[in-house]
């Protein structure tokens, strides 16, 4: 669509979309928030992009396919699957890694990579089904 | 009785209100532009109402359902505006 004014606000908009999924993201597993929200939300500011400079723009500044995204979401859920299996336990058990960097406890787990990959599943999907749409003649 | 659950109460009672009078938009609004309007001003009240459910539950959580919805709920209003823009080039196009 062709406004300035759809322009200029979608420039300063999608930087706090993605931010704030970013942060739902990550708040996830002990609070509420996660993989799926912080997809969704995510692909809002894509959308946002889509409806405001065509779909052709927002393939350009996402630089991966959709199809693909979905394609390393899965990759990353079989990943978080098979490394509890090196030590001989079940498939999908949540492995931590606790860090201490300083002050702070820095947390790692599969459950993060578990996390990661349904990010980029719906994340995926939602491009996927919304770049569709708008190419549809 | 104290301050603030009194004005909770006032607050709930006016968005339920204004609630009731953008509807009456929607369903009467002569024309389409009318009835999106009215329905962006529907979601705007809906994230106030969360606010204040915030304030009156206590639990700051709810506060995240009010961000993610004032950060997505104008692309719908954006996405009737194209429909809107779209269709009158078409009958334009048509004369």
């Amino acid at each position: 669509m062709n406004s300035l004014i759809l322009h200029t606000a979608t420039r300063l908009m999608i930087g706090i979309i993605v931010l704030f999924s970013l942060f739902l993201f990550f708040r996830g597993h002990d609070e509420p928030g996660g993989g799926f929200i912080g997809g969704l939300v995510g692909a809002g500011a894509f959308t946002l992009y889509a409806i405001a400079f065509g779909s052709e723009a927002t393939r350009a500044i996402l630089r991966i396919d959709p199809i693909t995204l979905i394609a390393l979401g899965l990759v990353s859920l079989v990943i978080s699957g098979i490394i509890p299996m090196f030590t001989f336990e079940p498939f999908l058990t949540g492995k931590w890694l606790f860090l201490e960097l300083g002050e702070s406890e820095f947390k790692l787990s599969t459950p993060l990579i578990f996390d990661i990959g349904v990010y980029l599943c719906v994340l995926g999907f939602i491009l996927a089904v919304i770049f569709s749409l708008e190419e549809v003649k | 009785m104290d301050f603030l659950p009194l004005s909770i109460i006032i607050v709930y009672v006016f968005l339920s209100i204004s609630l009731l009078i953008s509807l009456v938009r929607v369903i009467l609004g002569p024309s389409l532009p009318d009835r999106v309007v009215a329905l962006d001003m529907i979601s705007f009240i809906v994230i106030s109402l969360i606010a204040v459910y915030t304030i009156s539950s206590g639990h700051p959580v709810y506060l995240d359902v009010a961000i993610v919805l004032a950060l997505i709920a104008f692309l719908g209003t954006i996405a009737f505006a194209r429909f809107v823009f779209k269709r009158a080039e078409k009958e334009r196009n048509r004369a």
